[in-house]
């Protein structure tokens, strides 16, 4: 089998789920002995992808054709897939911390009995030495460094035989020191004709190992490229959408935010450092002003953001209030002190699902006004009435319970939530993601309007067209680090990119 | 996209539909229940204006039966479906730390004699000694489910291991006896009152807890952590606490509880006062289709639900089924409620709704 | 220079201390902790300890809990549980004893039934828990209530089995050799254990070496350890978790029988807490709520020192009846809040 033809096919992969269609007719070739890198920006399509390859439950494909070593292959299962030489390493360790390191390279594929242990241990030790992974077979999982553990789960894999590997964002939680072990575990794999799917965010690694990328945007196939063809700018621009002629001059639509030299910022911070994996960084945001952290997901910007709201454990820093030095430990010190988050994840840290639309409406104010002072049915009602007009947000009543709105009217209450409280200080992380186009824009029109009142504004999201044409300053970030901060002329696609990619030009 | 939103409201009106079903299902139960002891034997509801050895005019009969000992299940309903919204999870020590409330309320009534003439402190005193006690206790439970994060049954598997030990251990193992004629009136009748005591101060605690539902944030606090704990804390709100305070509410009702158990026998039973009580308490909540995982919950329909369990129990034993007979049966009728709420069935039973749907629309 | 040697010592004993398994760390405290309480009981309190015949009454007395322990360690390991095991016991003493008094049945038949009722416990039980993924305490506490009420609707009142094959049986001794004693009339005493040890005994055996060297039982810990990994690495959780309760329920029945072999009558109020000590022995002798870590021969272990404690608590004086349970409960605490801390340290 020559080295062009592929070991993988996949063809017009389909895939919905109710009011969501995730894949739309991708198409992805895997050669055998390459390292393959799958990007995209979140909601892409790359995991729903990955999870139809691996036959997770609930992802079976509605339409297309996958075929391994140009046989049709049907996978249903992750056993399935393991079958038929298609093994995955996720972000998240998919072993069993509480067994052995031999015990997670054998467990759930022997076919015996009866465990026998010293052989087991002995196969395990040639292993571990041949791929040089700094383990022994009887160490327990969980006392291995999360690299180590991730290089285990290759192993098992390997040893399984596997054609296909999938490293599902293996490197997300791993210094540089272990990303260079696992680089060169990947490199001796692809010698021996392994094929290697490699998701990540980080583009240092992807131009660092990758022979190809395949890259996809809204659930749709963007295109398949050499690595060599495809430079950096290249690929951010194909990841975000937009053609690199296109983009180039495009001009902010919001007029630059004029500092004036005797202000005091809204809110500072010095050397802020959460429990969350990003190093320390300074802030600041004026009277009015809308700024926003950019950067690829992964780079730390939701990170940053929470730190400031004392979502995550703040471990160091100081943080100031109108010049004046105050202490944020818990959201709700943030929030006395005029600071609001809309968080990224709705469903996770936004919704209270079950309970009503005006429940969720009046949470945050109701906490601040107290235990003992519950908003009348009247005032509660009144909020609620107001808001819903104000954002028009589509609800049958304000009783229906929330988690039956449309992803665009739950982001609307969460907002509304925030608004109700009046904040001088507005964090948004993500409010457009996974809502439709006019929502979108009314998000976007709704922070402007705000900050003209004097409200300041932080505003995420992965789309740049929104970030251009809401904020007058942008702070990029990659690898967990600020590493620029645009504002004026500087403010283009092509800079922001340039910023964001890193590296040579 | 204009069809997607149409269908929205629709399913909101399902959602108000199921809550008004809520209160509809103890109704139902307890509809049920009626009409069936109304076939089999009239005679059930049949009340007769009797008097007491001391001369009080009092009702009698099973329907008075439901009233008095159904109260008893209700308090404790109050607080059960406070901690099973806030922890998603369930109390199973109350029996335990009943016998220890009523155990810390004769000690302080009796002193160091177990058989005194008068009383050695006012009722309203000792009461109040065994709410601090009992609230201690819950708080104990709260701590290990809410920082520990120990799950709520196995949590409170300690004391309800040690309840009845360190009750017996309060008073020495001994049985203190109060003569006094008015301590009696809680578990029993208020002289010129016929209908019995336990159901007024059943009465009184949903007085006020509706009250305090209605003049603070407790229910709004207790549902958006028991129903999203990282969203809550995120709104400024204390998960912890909060999980923390439902279990000292329950504490709360125990000591009323504990109250109202001593004072029907003027004494104590270690082993034998409130057992099994946690399992009606419970099954209250079930019934009054509560989620046993927490979130929202609705009170009226858990002490309906409270009644509707007593009520069963009362005509489990007209029918002459033995006392320790008796959780056989409230068994069955735990496993069939959770059977039917649990999701994997509900799932499986609306998949075979739908093939059903279509193969008639075929 | 001497100093230094002695770090990297202690550092070499800290670094083996690191990487033990859970599992055997927790034994190896639990261990410690019991030869520390026997010897000490030996040395100081003396008379009650120093023959090998209280020891062994220890097993007597304890043969069913060890059993019952057995299979509750197992469903620990796949992060359930099950409290119905103290209301199966009481209901296999009693549909035993009315079986073999009332019907004049025999003693085979006898242990036929106590397994069929365990292993119907166990069907159903893990049927609800594996398959329709409710709660297993719930499912279990209603276990227990069903078991603890038909005990009653067997039969009400308690009373001594006087079936004459059974008698032989339940007196049958098994002489230990060389572990007799001298008693006060100078006459030696021969040590011995009744038939219910030797079984528990045989099932520690059977179910140490399941877990220790079976695929079955490196499933166990797999699916306790983490169930979306286990079935990420091809393992049939649901079936597992089945089969754990199912197991559970069997060794119900047969520590009923052991239980009942012991008391010799049939009682509603036998076995009365036994899934609480069960829990407690379990969670004494190393193995976790949360799932993955466990051991038999330390929930044997568990089982001892939870009986020699209670020994020690009454021949030091306090021998009223509710220090037992208070005991029982503290040590319960300390051994909960000691994991919970583990555990929150370890996920750092």
């Amino acid at each position: 089998m020559g080295k062009e033809s592929a070991l993988l096919e996949m063809r017009n992969i389909h895939k919905s789920f109710p009011g969501v269609r995730a894949l739309q007719g991708v198409d992805f070739t895997l050669r055998a002995g390459e390292i393959h890198a799958l990007m995209g920006e979140n909601g892409a399509g790359k995991s729903t992808l990955i999870k139809v390859l691996t036959g997770v439950s609930g992802y079976v494909k509605d339409e297309g054709t996958i075929s391994l070593e140009g046989k049709a292959a049907s996978i249903r299962s992750p056993q399935d897939a393991q079958k038929v030489g298609i093994s995955t390493v996720y972000q998240e360790i998919t072993l069993c911390p509480n067994l052995s390191v031999a015990e997670n390279m054998y467990i759930g594929r022997t076919k015996s009995v009866y465990q026998n242990w010293k052989k087991m241990n002995t196969d395990t030790e040639k292993i571990l030495q041949s791929l040089e992974i700094p383990a022994t077979a009887t160490q327990q999982l969980e006392s291995c460094s999360i690299a180590v553990q991730q290089m285990i789960a290759i192993a098992r894999a390997v040893d399984m035989d596997c054609k296909v590997l999938i490293l599902d964002e293996p490197t997300s939680s791993l210094d540089e020191q272990e990303v260079a072990k696992l680089f060169k575990l990947m490199r001796d794999l692809k010698k021996r004709g392994v094929g290697i799917i490699f998701v990540t965010h980080f583009l240092d690694q992807v131009y660092e190992v990758c022979d190809r990328i395949t890259v996809m945007r809204d659930g749709k196939l963007v295109g398949e490229y050499e690595i060599k063809d495809l430079p950096r700018v290249k690929l951010v621009s194909a990841m975000l959408g937009k053609e690199l002629d296109d983009m180039a001059d495009i001009q902010s639509e919001q007029k630059a935010f004029e500092r004036k030299k005797d202000m005091v910022p809204v809110f500072e911070a010095e050397g802020l450092v959460s429990d969350a994996g990003i190093k320390p960084f300074n802030f600041h945001i004026d009277k009015g002003e809308v700024n926003g952290f950019t950067g690829l997901l992964g780079s730390g910007r939701s990170e940053s953001v929470r730190a400031i709201f004392g979502a995550d454990r703040v471990l160091g820093g100081k943080v100031k209030k109108d010049g004046k030095e105050i202490k944020i430990s818990k959201p709700i010190d943030a929030m006395r002190n005029g600071i609001a988050y809309l968080p990224e994840d709705r469903k996770i840290d936004g919704i209270v699902g079950d309970l009503s639309v005006r429940d969720n409406l009046i949470l945050a104010q109701q906490v601040l006004k107290g235990f003992f002072k519950p908003f009348s049915k009247a005032e509660a009602n009144k909020f609620a009435d107001e808001y819903i007009k104000l954002l028009s947000i589509k609800t049958a009543s304000a009783d229906t319970p929330i988690k039956s709105l449309s992803g665009g009217n739950q982001q609307k209450v969460i907002l509304a939530r925030w608004l109700l409280t009046h904040p001088d200080y507005l964090i948004l992380d993500e409010p457009t993601r996974g809502i439709d186009v006019g929502t979108k824009v009314d998000i976007q029109k709704l922070v402007l309007k705000l900050a003209s009142e004097g409200m300041s504004v932080t505003f995420i999201s992965s789309e740049m067209d929104e970030m251009l044409r809401t904020c007058s300053r942008l702070i990029v970030m990659r690898d967990r680090k600020v590493v620029g901060e645009l504002s004026g002329d500087e403010l283009n696609q092509t800079t922001i990119m340039n910023t964001i990619a890193g590296g040579d030009r | 996209m204009g069809t997607k939103e149409l269908k929205k409201p629709v399913g909101g009106n399902n959602f108000t539909k199921i809550f008004k079903n809520q209160i509809f299902i103890p109704l139902a139960a307890l509809l049920l229940l009626a009409l069936f002891n109304l076939i089999a034997d009239p005679e059930f509801f049949k009340i007769t204006l009797g008097y007491n050895s001391a001369g009080n005019p009092i009702l009698s009969g099973y329907l008075m039966t439901i009233l008095d000992s159904g109260s008893e299940v209700a308090i404790l309903a109050i607080g059960m479906t406070l901690v099973t919204a806030a922890s998603g999870g369930q109390d199973i020590s109350v029996g335990a730390a009943v016998a220890i409330a009523g155990s810390v309320l004769l000690r302080v009534l009796c002193g160091q004699d177990t058989r005194p003439e008068t009383l050695q402190a006012p009722i309203i005193v000792a009461f109040l000694v065994s709410c601090i006690v009992a609230m201690l206790f819950g708080a104990f439970n709260g701590v290990l489910v809410a920082y520990f994060r120990i799950q709520p049954m196995v949590a409170t598997l300690i004391l309800y291991t040690a309840g009845r030990s360190i009750a017996a251990w309060i008073n020495n193992n001994e049985l203190p006896i109060v003569s006094d004629a008015s301590f009696g009136y809680f578990g029993g009748f208020i002289p010129g009152i016929p209908i019995p005591t336990p159901f007024f101060i059943a009465l009184a605690c949903m007085i006020i807890i509706g009250l305090v539902l209605k003049f603070t944030n407790l229910r709004l606090y207790t549902q958006a952590v028991g129903i999203n704990e990282s969203s809550s804390k995120l709104n400024g709100l204390n998960p912890q606490l909060i999980k923390v305070i439902s279990f000292v509410i329950l504490g709360l009702c125990v000591a009323v509880v504990g109250l109202i158990k001593v004072s029907r026998v003027s004494s104590i039973n270690y082993s034998v006062i409130a057992k099994d009580i946690e399992m009606d308490a419970i099954l209250a909540v079930a019934l009054g289709g509560n989620a046993l995982g927490g979130g929202k919950f609705n009170m009226t329909a858990s002490v309906i639900g409270a009644y509707v369990i007593q009520f069963l129990t009362t005509t489990l034993f007209k029918f002459n089924v033995q006392s320790n007979a008796l959780p056989a049966y409230k068994a069955v009728v735990v496993i069939i409620l959770v059977v039917i709420s649990a999701p994997v069935v509900r799932e499986r039973f609306s998949s075979a709704m739908k093939k059903l749907k279509t193969k008639e629309a075929v | 220079m001497s100093s230094k040697s002695k770090t990297s010592a202690s550092g070499g004993f800290g670094a083996k201390f690191k990487n033990m398994s859970d599992t055997n760390l927790l034994l190896t405290i639990t261990v410690v902790v019991f030869l520390l309480m026997y010897v000490g009981a030996v040395v100081f309190l003396g008379s009650g300890f120093r023959k090998p015949q209280a020891f062994f009454n220890i097993l007597n007395d304890q043969a069913a809990l060890i059993i019952l322990s057995c299979g509750m360690s197992l469903v620990m390991i796949t992060r359930g549980i099950d409290i119905s095991v103290g209301g199966v016991t009481a209901l296999v003493s009693m549909c035993c004893a009315v079986y073999l008094d009332f019907h004049n049945g025999n003693v085979f038949m006898a242990i036929v039934i106590a397994l069929a009722i365990g292993l119907g416990f166990g069907l159903v039980q893990g049927y609800l828990v594996a398959y329709l993924e409710i709660q297993p305490f719930i499912v279990t506490l209603a276990g227990m209530f069903f078991a603890r009420g038909m005990t009653t609707i067997v039969n009400t009142n308690p009373f001594n089995v006087e079936n004459e094959a059974f008698v032989a049986l339940k007196g049958t001794r098994v002489i230990v050799p060389g572990m007799g004693s001298v008693n006060r009339l100078g006459k030696y005493v021969n040590a011995y254990v009744e038939i219910g040890v030797i079984v528990a005994l045989i099932i520690v055996v059977i179910l140490f070496c399941m877990l220790k060297w079976t695929k079955l039982g490196r499933q166990f810990y797999a699916v306790g350890g983490n169930e979306q990994s286990a079935m990420m690495l091809g393992i049939n959780v649901k079936r597992t978790k089945f089969i754990a309760h199912l197991l559970c329920g069997l060794l119900a029945g047969i520590g009923g029988f052991v239980y009942f072999m012991h008391v010799g009558s049939g009682s509603p109020s036998h076995a009365s807490g036994a899934e609480m000590n069960a829990i407690a022995s379990s969670i004494i002798g190393g193995t976790m709520l949360t799932g993955g870590v466990g051991n038999i021969f330390g929930t044997f272990v568990g089982v001892l020192s939870l009986s020699t404690i209670k020994n020690i608590v009454s021949s030091v004086g306090l021998d009223e009846a509710w220090w037992t349970g208070i005991t029982i409960a503290v040590m319960l605490c300390l051994f909960l809040v000691i994991q919970s801390v583990v555990l929150s340290r370890k996920k750092k």
